[in-house]
């Protein structure tokens, strides 16, 4: 796998939330606007970035029997990191984002990668892996939150969009409406990627394989 | 030719048909029609032709997409619509209607398969589709015969309540102010369709007696909200007419006979049908007297449809012949 492959796969191949269903409660609770899209977004990037960077280094040094601590701290510090940075220079973001900045520390994302990625591999890709499932992460969101603010508050990132007045639908800004866009943003993103619902459920197609360790035929046993 | 046909079971074949019961239940519906185009004016009536047309075309845009046969004729859409119809108020603004009919078309039926897949009742879905998004059109209720003395709501009118600003009011549910005779008529403000609870009897009885639906669930939906209402009556103090009042306001009278005893998101046996009424009777009293809404009818029922699966499981009946033994060991 190159490293341009492995950026780009977290874009839309492997995207962590339309195609791996990864970080759904930040992806569905922050997501009425925009603008907190790309905030949660961006935030999570860095986190992952930084992580995946330390624990790539780490890895032969943390022992295999408390690997998930030493990762939770690692995750930890950065998110003490980026929420200091946001408190202190965007305060208007950090309490929109409220509760879900800390709970980034818990986003399976980061946990996922760092366990299936940046612990097995050398320190280019794992940079370049978090940066591409940051980014999918972080267009994802965006588009959720796009699609609702403009149906369910009728602005884009805080501007009003022409024509929307009176017309908007506020269960889009409902948590009702989240999965609702989920789920339709998903099947839009099947058909783009033109991925086809796997006749018999198996290893092949699956995006986790490569970091599975259990075989499809004992699970479903 | 046709006797030495050979083909599977079954071979006996009832003369009902869906497209017949479909025509039945909209025949049904229409003394609640008629008797919302009285009360709301011709704007109501039109409201309803407007989400029956537009009910079909989603329907068959949405078979064409999936290149699937067309289920236009069943007429399962257009009783969608116009079930829809009779729970909007008559001032919505069109646009609004039309996306409630796309919705409950496209989305809560044909993504699930069509007919006789969907989880829940489309109209019901529909409904609270609308009232989760533009929640003040949907619960701008304007006074009956309102088109006598004020400007008549154009019919393509899509400003909807604040047109009519002055004229809209509480539904009797909420205010309770209304008279019981005023209430069986339907001469208060409310939803087209679900006012007057004189139409909708008339078209459950027309149901039941040509045994499209079983009396057990209106029955079982009304006595359990009747029940709770009367110890709720005996436990507060005061008078028996609430009960009364408590059936004949909102919309539970046409959800009882019109949305609980849809065929594909109720329970199948008799013993189901009973649990399902006193579920959405519990459920409707709940949400009237606890929660923030001020009607729970189309919330219950859609809470019951996701539970019917799992009534249906419990009631199942044993077939003839079976055995017990075998039915102990199949658990």
């Amino acid at each position: 796998m190159n490293n341009l492959n492995t950026f780009t796969k977290g874009l839309l191949k492997e995207n962590p939330v339309f195609v791996s269903l990864l970080g759904m409660c930040p992806t569905l609770a922050v997501t009425t606007g925009a603008f907190n899209g790309i905030g949660m977004g961006l935030s999570t990037t860095f986190v992952l970035i930084c992580s995946n960077l330390v624990i790539c280094l780490l890895r032969k040094a943390i022992p295999a029997q408390v690997k998930l601590p030493c990762y939770i701290v690692i995750i930890a510090t950065f998110v003490t990191l980026i929420q200091f940075m946001l408190h202190g220079f965007v305060p208007s973001l950090y309490t929109s984002l409220g509760a879900f900045l800390e709970l980034i520390t818990v986003n399976c994302i980061i946990l996922g990668r760092a366990e299936m990625f940046a612990s097995k591999n050398k320190v280019i890709p794992s940079i370049l892996d978090g940066a591409g499932m940051g980014l999918g992460f972080t267009l994802a969101l965006f588009l959720m939150g796009s699609v609702r603010e403009i149906f369910g508050s009728g602005t884009w990132l805080g501007l009003t969009v022409p024509g929307m007045t009176g017309h908007t639908m506020s269960l889009f800004v409902m948590p009702a409406g989240g999965f609702f866009v989920l789920g339709i943003l998903i099947a839009v993103v099947c058909k783009l990627s033109k991925r086809k619902p796997p006749k018999k459920l198996g290893c092949a197609g699956c995006p986790n394989a490569a970091a599975c360790s259990a075989k499809c035929e004992e699970v479903q046993a | 030719m046709g006797l030495l046909t050979v083909s599977p079971s079954p071979h006996i074949r009832s003369a009902m048909t869906t497209q017949k019961i479909m025509l039945m239940v909209v025949l049904a519906l229409v003394p609640a029609i008629i008797s919302g185009t009285i009360f709301f004016g011709p704007r109501a009536l039109f409201l309803v032709v407007f989400c029956a047309v537009v009910s079909m075309f989603t329907e068959l845009v949405c078979r064409a997409l999936m290149k699937k046969e067309g289920t236009i004729s069943d007429g399962s859409a257009m009783l969608t619509g116009v079930l829809l119809a009779l729970n909007l108020p008559v001032t919505l603004p069109l646009w609004q209607a039309a996306i409630g009919c796309i919705f409950a078309i496209a989305v809560v039926k044909q993504l699930f398969g069509g007919l006789g897949c969907n989880f829940a009742n489309p109209a019901i879905t529909g409904r609270i589709f609308l009232l989760l998004s533009v929640g003040s059109d949907m619960t701008a209720w304007v006074k009956p015969f309102y088109y006598l003395d004020a400007p008549a709501l154009g019919l393509f009118e899509t400003t909807g309540s604040q047109a009519l600003d002055g004229l809209t009011g509480a539904t009797p549910l909420a205010s309770g102010d209304a008279g019981l005779m005023e209430l069986f008529i339907g001469n208060v403000g409310g939803s087209i369709g679900e006012t007057s609870a004189l139409a909708i009897l008339i078209g459950g009885i027309f149901l039941i007696a040509a045994k499209l639906i079983h009396p057990s669930t209106p029955a079982a939906y009304l006595g359990s909200l009747a029940a709770l209402t009367f110890v709720q009556v005996l436990v507060t103090g005061g008078e028996m007419t609430e009960v009364l009042y408590a059936l004949l306001s909102g919309g539970v009278m046409l959800g009882a006979f019109f949305m609980a005893t849809d065929y594909v998101t109720t329970p199948i046996t008799v013993k189901g049908k009973i649990i399902f009424g006193i579920g959405c009777g519990i459920l409707t009293f709940v949400i009237r007297e606890f929660a923030s809404m001020p009607e729970g009818c189309s919330f219950s029922i859609l809470l019951m449809n996701l539970l019917t699966p799992y009534i249906d499981k419990f009631t199942r009946t044993t077939p003839v012949g079976a055995k017990k033994e075998k039915k102990e060991a199949a658990k």
